[in-house]
């Protein structure tokens, strides 16, 4: 297996893994957490074909995922606050209000 | 044997490194505590940096420590530490989606590994190795995409403005 392949197949691993925790765990911060490690997956695949191509496209693809990882935290971190105030519980479960 | 051991030291290095972020990331999905998977995180980023390192392009090897690592994951670790330990969630790790969850990170990763296979190594137009430097890498940025670079900022800012409207929301419910 080359370097390319391997270093692909990390990236997919990452972000299945990723969706994986999104889907499975309760824990709305885990859950958060599997999402970085998704934007992680995919940040690692545009490395490796910038990499390969040897142009600098991708790394500033990367460089813009990185400041959308961080705005994204920005946000959902405060709203995570506000709904354990409220429903005391990080609890997926309990956050039913949405629905519809 | 240590010529040839040393020869294929990056190779060798790039397998750990990938083999180190790969149990990081199965680890997160199966710790109880949210610190516990916060590290788990923290270490795949670390080596997911230093296969970034491997690659040659040190400068995203080095924004992935300080940007992720020494920001989004410096920020996740303090809100853990907010928050009560004694939370019931913390007591069940899984929802109830859990068997469909994992048949469907097979599922991906089967997809995506078939079509990663169907594809060959070389991309057509590839320079095989070519490095590309900070330099080349800002003159890009500044020169080619200066508008995503000032789209980024409005970005950042939209972000603040809505964590504030957040808090404060918070602040008039409590009265």
């Amino acid at each position: 297996m080359d370097k390319v392949h391997l270093l692909q197949s990390l990236a997919v691993a990452l972000f299945a893994l990723g969706l994986a925790g999104v889907v499975i765990r309760r824990n709305v911060l885990v859950m958060l957490m599997c999402m970085e490690l998704m934007l992680n997956g995919a940040n690692l695949s545009l490395v490796t074909y910038a990499h390969q191509m040897g142009s600098a496209v991708g790394a500033v693809l990367v460089f813009l995922i990185f400041v959308v990882a961080t705005a994204e935290i920005a946000v959902a971190i405060p709203i995570v606050l506000l709904l354990v105030r409220r429903k005391h519980t990080l609890d997926i479960d309990a956050y039913t209000d949405l629905k519809g | 044997m240590i010529e040839s051991l040393l020869a294929n030291l990056e190779t060798l290095l790039l397998y750990l490194f990938a083999a180190c972020a790969l149990a990081g990331a199965v680890l997160m999905l199966v710790l109880r505590q949210p610190m516990r998977v916060a590290m788990a995180l923290i270490s795949t980023m670390v080596f997911l940096g230093g296969v970034y390192g491997l690659l040659g392009v040190h400068f995203i090897a080095a924004f992935q420590v300080l940007i992720y690592v020494g920001a989004v994951m410096v920020f996740m670790v303090y809100v853990i530490m907010l928050l009560d330990p004694r939370d019931p969630a913390l007591a069940r790790r899984f929802s109830t989606l859990l068997i469909p969850g994992v048949l469907a990170c097979v599922a991906l990763f089967a997809v995506f590994g078939w079509a990663l296979w169907q594809t060959p190594a070389a991309v057509p137009g590839a320079v095989a190795g070519a490095p590309f430097g900070l330099a080349q890498f800002a003159a890009a940025f500044l020169s080619e995409y200066w508008l995503h670079f000032e789209l980024t900022s409005v970005l950042l800012v939209a972000a603040v403005v809505a964590a504030i409207a957040i808090i404060d929301i918070n602040r008039r419910e409590r009265g």
